[in-house]
């Protein structure tokens, strides 16, 4: 469990043009500076954005994360939902889930 | 000369990045009610705008969170986020760094902050911006409460916050504008984003047009979360706001927009002695 790296990377990556390019280029080579747990680094490298969310990533880091992948925004709620409903509940931190799986709130 | 024009605004990356999933009218009355405040902070002549803002992990993160930041760079750079999807393009935003050093030093007489001379803006700011100095030809300075990585500071540091702000504006010669920004009740950035809790927003909105103090600051963070959501932590820039103006307010424009994901607000306060 090493949330706060997942996070760091969000963080770098969401704010360093040049990490952008390192993440085409080579993500496994990017992530070995991040102390990940086999499950974190998975999601990583999966763009898997429903574990991540679940796993407790900041929802802003999160959502300019996704936005960097070029997600459209329908698609990036529903894999947090996805997420939840593959995983469970969020596991930490204040972004967790307080609607239902199936409620389509703002008609996404 | 001190402060010449005070107000707040929603600053959701919805606004400009998905205003074609809105209602049409909805966000005319909307982006309207922006512009008529862009209206009234350029007939108010500043040399610069300060922008109290809540960012969102762009320059500050939890290795080393401030509770207060103020900008003190020649320039600034946003929006950080993907261009297309803020619907905002990369540009460059002057700074004023000789009155951020002098803000900053005269400020530290009450309040503890940090400076930085590197600042990336994101919706935080750039969408205001797009609004209220679409030319970005006006001097900013940016200022942060964070209010993303708890702890935070409490509700009484941001009033604080926005005194220490008023007596520094007012030993500067400068004709200063003060914006803050951020959600009132939101839950943004998660499946839950357009929930908003409307009554609970109304109340805060009379509370800050009413500027009591001690309403104002009678929030719990707990409390917040569980009735404004996670975003709700933002209205400390509200309360800045309202503590360095002194002044009542009037809200030119609320309504929860949901695919904004907020309560879209457009308010100004007088600047009161």
């Amino acid at each position: 469990m090493s949330l706060y790296q997942v996070q760091k990377f969000l963080y770098d990556m969401n704010r360093d043009p040049g990490m952008q390019q390192k993440f085409r280029a080579d993500l496994p080579g990017l992530l070995a500076a991040y102390d990940l747990d086999a499950e974190e680094r998975a999601a990583i490298e999966n763009r898997d954005i429903g574990l991540i969310y679940v796993l407790g990533a900041n929802g802003q880091l999160l959502m300019h994360y996704a936005a960097f992948l070029g997600m459209p925004w329908a698609d990036y709620i529903a894999a947090m939902r996805a997420g939840v409903s593959r995983h469970g509940p969020v596991r930490a931190g204040v972004y967790s889930m307080t609607t239902g799986l199936d409620e389509r709130v703002a008609d996404v | 000369m001190s402060l010449v024009f005070a107000g707040v605004c929603s600053h959701a990356p919805g606004i400009t990045g998905r205003a074609h999933m809105a209602d049409p009218a909805v966000m005319r009355e909307f982006h309207d009610a922006y512009r008529g405040m862009a209206a009234e902070l350029a007939a108010a002549r500043p040399d610069v705008l300060i922008v109290i803002a809540a960012e969102h992990f762009a320059n500050f993160f939890m290795n080393n969170m401030p509770a207060f930041a103020v900008g003190m760079a020649h320039s600034y750079q946003g929006p950080i986020e993907d261009p297309q999807w803020i619907g905002i393009p990369r540009t460059q935003i002057p700074g004023n760094a000789a009155l951020s050093q002098r803000l900053i030093r005269d400020m530290m007489q009450t309040v503890d902050l940090s400076y930085a001379e590197e600042w990336k803006f994101d919706h935080g700011i750039m969408v205001p911006l797009s609004f209220l100095t679409p030319r970005y030809d006006l001097p900013v300075i940016p200022m942060n409460i964070n209010c993303q990585g708890p702890p935070l500071a409490p509700l009484h540091r941001a009033w604080a916050l926005g005194e220490a702000l008023r007596r520094a504006a007012d030993l500067a010669p400068e004709r200063i504008a003060v914006v803050g920004t951020g959600g009132i009740s939101h839950w943004p950035a998660t499946p839950d984003s357009g929930k908003i809790n409307e009554p609970w927003d109304r109340e805060f909105l009379r509370r800050w047009e009413a500027n009591d103090k001690p309403a104002l600051l009678s929030y719990s963070d707990e409390d917040t979360l569980s009735e404004a959501g996670q975003g709700g932590f933002e209205i400390r820039t509200f309360i800045s706001v309202a503590a360095a103006a002194r002044g009542r307010g009037r809200v030119q424009h609320y309504r929860p927009i949901p695919i904004f994901a907020v309560g879209c607000t457009v308010a100004t306060m007088d600047i009161g002695y």
